[in-house]
């Protein structure tokens, strides 16, 4: 599905990412977790096209995109829900959604409308509220919503658990297992390792721009290093 | 007693002796060829003295005062009504909007020269502030250096009606679809800034824009400007006295009536009308379309708007170009207008009442832009008597604006866009 070969990202003249391989199968739950400024963020932005990489080929579905524009990117079937939700504040829950199937004709946004109702039947009952005045639980689900408006075979999740409380991260995480259900490959970035690597299949540790590691989700939840550094002894 | 306002109050009372008693105070008198400086009169000081008792006493019981005003009853009977449905708000709003522009068309015939002159300019100032809505209030890019398309637009008539002899309605489009180019061209290099560095590139353009027009000479005429910009013609029938080109016929011939230089000026007035109404049209349209989605979602948030595949490019662009071509078009008439343009009419300030009239209106609303468009360009000439205080009086009315409706006369509403029920 996305496949990413000896990456290399550069902010400037500073390296931010040494030489990273990814790689994400066709209907799988991956999982990237590391520290703050291991370089997960910079990993998805580069996968996305800005900044683009130096150096390295990243291929999504058999085609390589590593010089393709962010825009021709983001309508190849892939969607990603940025970090820090970024719902249009000013928008309601329904126009948010419209927005995330913008290349899409009337008839596949009511589809795809339907189905993001019936997976967050709270955004149904907040139909016409506007989106900045929700909780931040509820912009979360927006966001996925929002992403998944395009019908994507793909979904990628920069720190869907940031700010949230447990119960809401809970919920987060349920849905997330319920899109590889659907068929949805899902590359999950994490600092709650603990639940992202619970829910993966497999995992990749990032450190200092490097992958230092790479196994299953339940070995690394078992790995004694990986429990040390991110799961608090 | 409002003791911890007193050193407030004294500051205050102070700031207001300092501005008042140079401004009121000093006069700058000519005996021969001096130029003496005046003291004050005994009057001035004392009233000085006196606004500053008041202003001290008002700011120490700021706090009583403002509580009583509070306990007053809402004056305003349209502050506690409950917000109209949306079917029924546009089409009372249609219905208005159309009543207007009926009356509109028939208004110049009664009143006098100097007022149709004077809504021409406002109809002028509105096709520029419902362009720079576009850029500004709907795609959240602050330019100021929007007077550059009005300034190509002009020229662009001025000139080929100089070297050409085009007429009116040829010079129209191609100086809109210039404007737009020059738009488009200085979007490209601003694309990747934003806020406060965007404004100050944008505010660079239209002095190069300005200092170009002043400078090359050979062509513009440079400071001298461009005159003999002839009038637009109605199929062919000229407005003047006398017939000007050949195979022109004149109007007032043609329909046997007395001549009138009247005709010119309502005649100019409707077209001003007919592209005003067309760019308020064509702008609304373009609101409920996706691109109009996109510039505002691209001004919402940028990072959320490409992740959705928007290009940045390309909105960026589109409100750029779509802004500037309106720009071009009210170039076009105001250069007709007047008849002669120079790079002197196209200055930052330009810029700048245009961006406050789309401050003032409430960003991205196009009836708030329209209302302001009147207002900032009619209250200078109403307070004409005033004389030297009138651009005080209308820094005074913007100052007051902003602190009681910070967004604008009639705030942007957002017009739902609703898939139609399944069948």
């Amino acid at each position: 599905m996305l496949v990413l070969e000896d990456v290399h990202t550069h902010y400037g003249k500073i390296e931010a990412l040494h030489g990273v391989s990814v790689e994400v199968k066709k209907g799988e739950i991956v999982s990237l977790i590391g520290a703050n400024g291991a370089g997960k963020t910079t990993l998805l932005m580069t996968v996305c096209g800005n900044p683009q990489a130096t150096s390295g080929r990243i291929i999504l579905q058999g085609r390589d995109i590593t010089r393709e524009p962010t825009a021709t990117i983001m309508r190849s079937g892939i969607s990603i829900v940025p970090e820090g939700r970024r719902v249009f504040s000013g928008l309601t829950v329904e126009e948010n959604l419209h927005m995330g199937g913008f290349f899409n004709t009337k008839a596949e946004i009511r589809k795809s409308q339907d189905h993001v109702y019936e997976l967050f039947p709270r955004l149904k009952e907040r139909e016409h509220q506007r989106a900045g005045t929700m909780s931040g639980g509820e912009q979360q689900m927006l966001a996925i919503g929002r992403a998944l408006m395009s019908k994507p075979n793909m979904i990628i999740l920069d720190e869907p658990s940031l700010g949230l409380a447990p119960l809401v991260i809970k919920q987060i995480f349920e849905i997330i297992g319920h899109l590889r259900e659907e068929g949805i490959t899902v590359f999950l970035v994490e600092q709650n390792a603990h639940q992202a690597l619970n829910l993966a299949d497999r995992g990749y540790v990032l450190e200092t721009g490097k992958i230092r590691l790479h196994d299953t989700g339940k070995n690394l939840l078992a790995n004694p290093d990986v429990q040390n550094a991110y799961l608090g002894g | 007693m409002a003791a911890h306002n007193l050193k407030h109050a004294l500051f205050c009372a102070i700031v207001t002796l300092i501005v008042a008693y140079p401004i009121l105070g000093f006069n700058l008198v000519s005996s021969g060829t001096d130029i003496i400086l005046e003291g004050a009169t005994t009057q001035t000081v004392i009233s000085v003295l006196l606004a500053a008792v008041v202003v001290f006493l008002f700011q120490l019981f700021r706090d009583n005062i403002m509580a009583l005003l509070g306990k007053a009853p809402a004056l305003n009977p349209l502050a506690n009504r409950q917000p109209m449905e949306q079917s029924k708000r546009l089409k009372l709003e249609s219905t208005i909007l159309t009543l207007i522009i009926i009356g509109a068309l028939f208004w110049p015939f009664f009143v006098s020269r100097g007022s149709v002159d004077l809504a021409t300019l406002v109809l002028i100032y509105i096709m520029l502030a419902l362009g720079l809505n576009v850029v500004v209030g709907l795609a959240g890019l602050l330019d100021l250096g929007y007077v550059a398309f009005y300034a190509v637009g002009a020229y662009t008539f001025a000139l080929l009606s100089q070297y050409y002899g085009v007429s009116f309605w040829f010079a129209l489009p191609i100086g809109a679809l210039l404007a737009a180019l020059f738009g488009l061209v200085l979007g490209f290099p601003v694309l990747r800034l934003r806020g406060d560095y965007l404004a100050i590139v944008t505010l660079g353009f239209g002095e190069i824009i300005r200092i170009l027009l002043n400078n090359m000479t050979s062509l513009t005429g440079g400071p001298n400007g461009i005159g003999g910009i002839p009038d637009p013609t109605l199929f062919g029938m000229e407005f003047g006295r006398r017939v000007k080109e050949e195979g022109n016929t004149s109007f007032h011939e043609t329909f046997g009536i007395a001549y009138s230089s009247e005709h010119k000026i309502i005649f100019l007035y409707l077209i001003a009308l007919v592209l005003a109404v067309f760019t308020a049209l064509v702008i609304r349209r373009l609101m409920r379309m996706p691109v109009g989605r996109a510039w505002e979602a691209l001004r919402e948030d940028e990072i959320a708007a490409r992740s959705l595949g928007l290009s940045r490019t390309s909105v960026k662009l589109s409100a750029f170009t779509i802004g500037a071509f309106f720009a071009g078009f009210a170039g076009t008439v105001f250069a007709s207008k007047q008849g002669f343009i120079s790079p002197e009419s196209f200055v930052f300030l330009e810029s700048a009442i245009v961006l406050a009239i789309v401050v003032l209106g409430g960003m991205g609303s196009q009836l708030g832009v329209i209302l302001a468009a009147i207002a900032v360009t009619i209250l200078p000439e109403l307070a004409r008597e005033f004389s030297e205080y009138r651009m005080l009086i209308f820094g005074a009315a913007m100052v007051l604006m902003m602190v009681w409706r910070p967004q604008g006369l009639m705030p942007m509403r957002r017009i739902h866009i609703e898939l139609e029920k399944q069948e």
